[in-house]
């Protein structure tokens, strides 16, 4: 792991982990770092600490999640925290209530760190704002997903022991997603070399400038390519027609193995969840032990996000 | 009332092409007598009290085209009480006040309450505008001329947009006839559709939906081909893009008639501004980019756009301590309209007789209404600028009801030291 160096000595700036944007190289090395330990720690028989006992962690989703709210929720309870999960659907939110005002109120409990999931890009940082404990986003709207990008990071440096000149694909509905906007400015800082695979209308405006090429032709896009990304098309977030069918896109965006011989020939495959098969990826290869990495990152998820609470849940 | 003499000031009044060192004399009625460099003290009687303007600059007062008032329905954002300070600690001393209201001004009994409230509780001229349509709702065309006959001055649905095509070139058919003002918030509903802000590089990072500069570019090249068909007084409120610049550019060149405008917010910020989503700067038509905004202040200097506004829009402070898609649009800005838009004549963006001239006879010729010049029996709506004086915004010191001025701590040169409404001292600065 070359570019991983121990840098015990690094001061953690950040109170809160609002988006990959706002980390420096050393802040993110250490978060890696920590999570490598995490990772031993979870396939041991004994898999909690107690690093955050006393500590509180409210995990507050206005989305829907599965992998990673219970990730988190696994995260701080193996770490020793009280982990509270807030139901929205119940919440006073539904009754009215403003962000801000949930925010107060969490924030007379005293906690130590709250998760955010929110549909609205910036709620993370607009809470931010108003708490005095330590803000980690579980992605905002189609900004940012911080803690899969560097999952996503673990999960490569795990297989190949570096990032630092691979070649990246990241494709499908790029415009909508979160996770890829992390793992742009992620792998970017890593030094990688990323692409991004999308038909137009799922390329969101001036994304060259974020330091991606572009490609509407998969096979060109996956060429020479060490890791190949899919994206679930987030058809939840499409106001009118993006696509005429899945049918078309997954004929000509879907990853099939006629696509993925233009990769490397031990390129790995990588998807946040939740996939859809047949629509953005073919089911054979999404099981393919060999190439496909998918359980392996929601494995190290958990590593990650301990990793997270521990060095942000720190800081206060 | 006696005659009042201002004297050895800095006259500038586009209209009459007046821009030098002299004087104003007011009548005893509240007119003006005399205005520029005849009114000297030599030619004034011993007796007669003087009040020097120590080379101060001495304007029309502004003439603001696009000011949301909040009465009725939304007194607790701004009424006219509140209003009247504002704008009058801005030298603004006219101002055409948007019908989105609730409910909205659609009819004749709401333009007899707008005007007796007007009267009573405002110290300004409110030109009231009524809606296109019936409830803005885009579908029933309101009686330009029953309106008009009221004392409308202008109509438009104010932040909605006119979408269907039939109904805009037969609203613009029939406003030919009362000769009634079309004033058209440029912007095509389905393409701007969940967006928050410009569609660009920023928009991708911050993650908000974009709206694309083209959704206004459609409505004014739509509209522009309905004013070959069915001539009428239209005029686009505010432009933000450079495309639409050099769309108006070139239907003014062929010699279309017709005017449009710009908010000051889109002149003097730009889409970096709005930085860790600052709220504040949610604004319809959206801050666009540098290149933009270059394009507009060029669109300015050849002629392309007439006027500058304000796009007044006082929102309270819980509307916008929200996540940025849910926030409240808008930025209040009546008061700082004339210094903002000094920026640009300190950083020679433009001259200092065309800066007037947009926020006085441009607007007024448009609106066809008396005001923003100095004329002979004119009422003397004047305003005197320290065009030098540096401040710093701040929002606790703004006289307007709501807060949300997009410009908190920016430090400006030039603030009103007097504002006169009827020949009389209607705003005074203290410090």
């Amino acid at each position: 792991m070359a570019i991983i160096k121990k840098l015990k000595a690094v001061k953690f700036n950040q109170n809160h982990l609002l988006g990959i944007q706002d980390l420096s190289f050393s802040e993110v090395s250490q978060i890696l770092e920590e999570a490598k330990d995490f990772i031993k720690l979870n396939k041991s028989s004994s898999k909690k600490i107690d690093l955050l006992r006393g500590k509180t962690q409210i995990n507050l989703f206005f989305e829907p999640s599965t992998r990673t709210q219970s990730s988190f929720e696994l995260a701080g309870k193996r770490l020793g925290a009280d982990v509270m999960s807030m139901n929205i659907v119940n919440s006073a939110i539904k009754k009215g209530e403003t962000l801000i005002d949930t925010a107060m109120t969490l924030n007379a409990m005293h906690p130590d760190v709250i998760v955010v999931r929110h549909q609205d890009s910036g709620a993370p940082n607009l809470l931010s704002q108003k708490v005095n404990c330590a803000v980690i986003n579980a992605g905002d709207g189609r900004r940012e997903h911080p803690t899969q990008a560097l999952l996503d990071a673990l999960t490569i440096i795990n297989r190949r022991g570096k990032i630092e000149g691979l070649k990246i694909a990241i494709c499908g509905d790029i415009l909508h997603s979160r996770v890829a906007r992390s793992n742009i400015y992620l792998m970017n800082m890593l030094g990688a070399e990323v692409n991004v695979v999308a038909p137009k209308t799922l390329l969101p405006h001036s994304i060259e400038k974020l330091g991606v090429k572009t490609f509407t032709d998969m096979k060109e896009g996956l060429k020479n390519c060490d890791i190949v990304m899919m994206l679930r098309l987030q058809n939840e977030r499409m106001q009118g027609s993006f696509l005429p069918s899945p049918r078309e896109y997954y004929e000509y965006f879907g990853l099939t193995p006629d696509k993925l011989v233009m990769a490397n020939k031990d390129a790995l495959i990588m998807h946040p969840g939740p996939m859809n098969r047949g629509v953005e990826i073919d089911t054979n290869l999404a099981d393919d032990i060999n190439r496909s990495v998918i359980k392996e990152q929601v494995e190290l998820g958990v590593a990650v996000r301990m990793a997270c609470l521990k060095l942000f849940c720190k800081k206060n | 009332m006696k005659e009042k003499y201002l004297i050895n000031g800095h006259i500038i009044d586009p209209k009459n092409q007046i821009n030098e060192i002299g004087g104003l004399i007011i009548d005893s009625k509240g007119l003006i007598k005399a205005a520029g460099k005849k009114v000297s003290i030599e030619n004034l009687p011993d007796d007669a009290e003087k009040i020097d303007l120590n080379k101060k600059v001495l304007i029309p007062g502004i003439v603001d085209m696009r000011v949301f008032v909040g009465e009725p329905g939304y007194e607790y954002k701004e009424n006219f009480r509140t209003l009247s300070n504002a704008a009058l600690s801005g030298g603004v001393t006219s101002v055409v006040s948007m019908p989105n209201t609730n409910p909205v001004i659609d009819n004749v009994s709401m333009v007899d309450f707008l005007k007796r409230r007007g009267r009573d509780k405002s110290r300004i001229n409110i030109f009231p505008a009524a809606s296109l349509t019936k409830n803005t709702d885009g579908k029933q065309m309101t009686e330009f001329g029953l309106l008009k006959r009221k004392g409308i001055v202008a109509f438009t649905d104010g932040v909605k947009s006119i979408q269907d095509p039939r109904l805009m070139s037969r609203i613009m058919n029939f406003a030919s006839q009362s000769k009634s003002l079309i004033m058209q918030h440029a912007e095509d509903n389905i393409l701007a559709n969940g967006g928050l802000i410009n569609e660009g590089e920023i928009s991708t990072r911050l993650g908000l939906q974009g709206i694309p500069s083209l959704a206004e570019k459609i409505i004014v090249e739509r509209d522009l081909s309905f004013l070959e068909e069915y001539f009428c007084r239209y005029h686009i409120s505010q432009v933000s893009s450079k495309k639409t610049v050099s769309v108006i550019k070139k239907a003014k060149a062929e010699g279309k008639i017709f005017s449009s405008g710009v908010s000051i917010n889109n002149l003097s910020l730009n889409e970096n501004d709005i930085g860790d989503f600052k709220t504040f700067l949610k604004l319809s038509p959206p801050l666009r980019t540098e290149d933009d905004r270059l394009a507009l202040i060029e669109g300015i200097n050849d002629g392309a756009i007439d006027v500058i506004v304000s796009d007044h829009k006082p929102e309270d402070e819980e509307s916008k301590r929200l996540t940025f898609s849910q926030a409240a649009t808008g930025a209040s800005g009546v008061e700082t309209l004339l210094p903002l838009s000094l920026e640009l004549f300190h950083n020679k963006n433009l001259d200092l007789m065309r800066l007037i001239s947009c926020m006085t006879c441009n607007p007024a010729k448009i609106l066809d209404i008396n005001k923003g010049n100095l004329d002979k029996g004119n009422e003397a709506d004047i305003c005197i600028v320290d065009i030098n004086k540096p401040w710093v915004v701040s929002k606790n010191e703004l006289n307007s009801k709501s807060k949300n001025t997009p410009i908190e701590n920016r430090k400006l040169q030039g603030q009103v030291i007097q504002t006169y409404v009827k020949g009389e001292i209607a705003f005074s600065r203290t410090d």
